[in-house]
Order: structure tokens, then sequence, then C-alpha cells
């Protein structure tokens, strides 16, 4: 089960601004072992925030996006107490789905 | 008896297969809506003209003074560069970041819906010092900012 990911949703006047911060390797493909073998890709793919069972962001990464992928956006339509989900799915299939409180 | 069981074991054995490949991944519960299937010619495109067309241009987007691009004039590390791309252009559906002299043009791509600010940060790896781009799609047309980020370690690996 991949790592959790750490999401802090706070109200900023009117809207609610959302930090997230996944938990992937992001391998690009690039890069070589000590043996010289190509470490093969494993990146976040897809992610997709919602607010409410909308979505408020969708997003599709490719591997030049950092390692623990960090992620920044505002939405509005969000009041406190009110849940953010968060789910991301990478190039092997494996998915992760996290959701914070709107502070 | 013994062919009671082997019909029990038969008929477990189906849902077990079938449980087995949804937590192996190769059968993935339905997920939330996305922008639809990972757009993988986007992601294999080199150049900024190609990546646009792969994302839908049917143009050669048009540089705009209203796409902003925040972000280091030199960044310490390639392998962890923070960008924001921000468009005050009116119906901001979608905004893309590429970095021009990676293997590989396009880092990210956002769907921006109704009720989002055309805002986003993100943080990308650069390979050499390049012209990152802000590529946002507004009221259906394509519009483009550049910045130029040194790079003194580069962050591709390798």
């Amino acid at each position: 089960m991949p790592d959790a990911m750490r999401i802090r949703a706070n109200m900023q006047g009117e809207k609610v601004a959302v930090r997230v911060l996944m938990s992937h390797i992001m391998e690009t493909g690039q890069r070589k072992d000590a043996s010289g073998k190509i470490v093969s890709a494993w990146f976040i793919q897809n992610v997709v925030a919602k607010h409410n069972n909308r979505v408020v962001l969708d997003a599709q990464f490719g591997p030049a996006v950092s390692q623990n992928p960090l992620l920044a956006f505002t939405f509005a339509g969000g009041k406190p107490g009110e849940k953010v989900q968060v789910t991301w799915t990478d190039n092997r299939g494996e998915s992760r789905s996290d959701e914070a409180t709107i502070a | 008896m013994h062919h009671t069981r082997r019909r029990f074991v038969a008929s477990s054995g189906g849902l077990t297969v079938l449980s087995l490949a949804v937590s192996a991944g190769l059968i993935r519960p339905a997920l939330a809506q996305t922008s639809g299937a990972w757009n993988k010619a986007a992601f294999e495109t080199k150049t900024f003209a190609d990546t646009a067309k792969a994302l839908g241009a049917a143009d050669v987007p048009a540089m705009s003074a209203q796409v902003t691009i925040g972000g280091p004039d030199i960044a310490e590390n390639g392998a962890v560069v923070p960008v924001t791309i921000a468009s005050a252009l009116p119906k901001t559906e979608v905004i893309a970041v590429l970095v021009e002299k990676n293997p590989n043009a396009l880092a990210a791509q956002f769907t921006i819906p109704q009720g989002t600010d055309p805002n986003v940060s993100v943080r990308i790896k650069m390979a050499q010092t390049s012209d990152v781009f802000g590529l946002v799609r507004a009221d259906g047309k394509w519009y483009y900012a550049k910045k130029e980020v040194k790079v003194t370690l580069g962050g591709c690996g390798g």
C-alpha cells in the first residue's frame, strides 16, 4: 500500500487553498542503476482532487514531475469542516486516495 | 464427497482470482472521473510546437502577458524546481507546464474546472538550463508564456 499523502486545505478568504505532498519515487526511466541497467519508469500519471464529490482539479503528470510531488491550487465553494479528497494513479496501476478536512 | 469439494473449490477459486487481480492492479475499480486517459502522445513529444499540437492546439499558440510563470531564475537543484503557472485569461480550462530542453517537453497538465483558480504550483525536474513554458487553453484558444530557468545541477538522473 503506497505511503499516505499529506494534504492541507485551508480557507484563504472565501476560497480554499490546497497543498498536497504525495509520496512517490517518480522514476523517469532515464536513470541507470549501479550495474548500468536502465531503471524502468515508475511515476504518478493521474491526480484527481474532489470536494463534495465534485472534481476541483484534474492533473496528468509525466516523469518530469519531481519525486514526492508537491501540488498546490485554490478553489472556491468550500467551507471549513468539509472534505477534500485526492486520488493518484501511477503507470503501474497503483493508486492512493487520501482526504483532509478544510480548516 | 470428493466431487462436491471440487465444485466448491472451483467456484470460490474464480472469486479469489478476481480479487487478486483487483489488488494486483490489473483490474482497477472505477475511479473518479478524470480528464480522460493519460495523454501518452502529449508526454512523448519533444518540442513546444509538437506538444501543443498533441494537447489539441490547432494553431500555434500566441504569447500572452496574461499567463505568468513564477519560479527561480537559477535552480539550485534541477531535480526539484518549483514553478507556478497562473492565467488571468477568462475561461482558462487547461494549464500545461513544458520544459523545452527535457527529453520530453511536457511535465504536467492540469484541467481547471469552473470554480478553481487557474493557478497551479508544482515541482518539476529540469535536465539543463531551459525555457519553462506555461501553455494555457482559454475559451478554446491556446496561449503561452515562457521564462528561462538556469540549472546548475541537472535533474533527470544519469
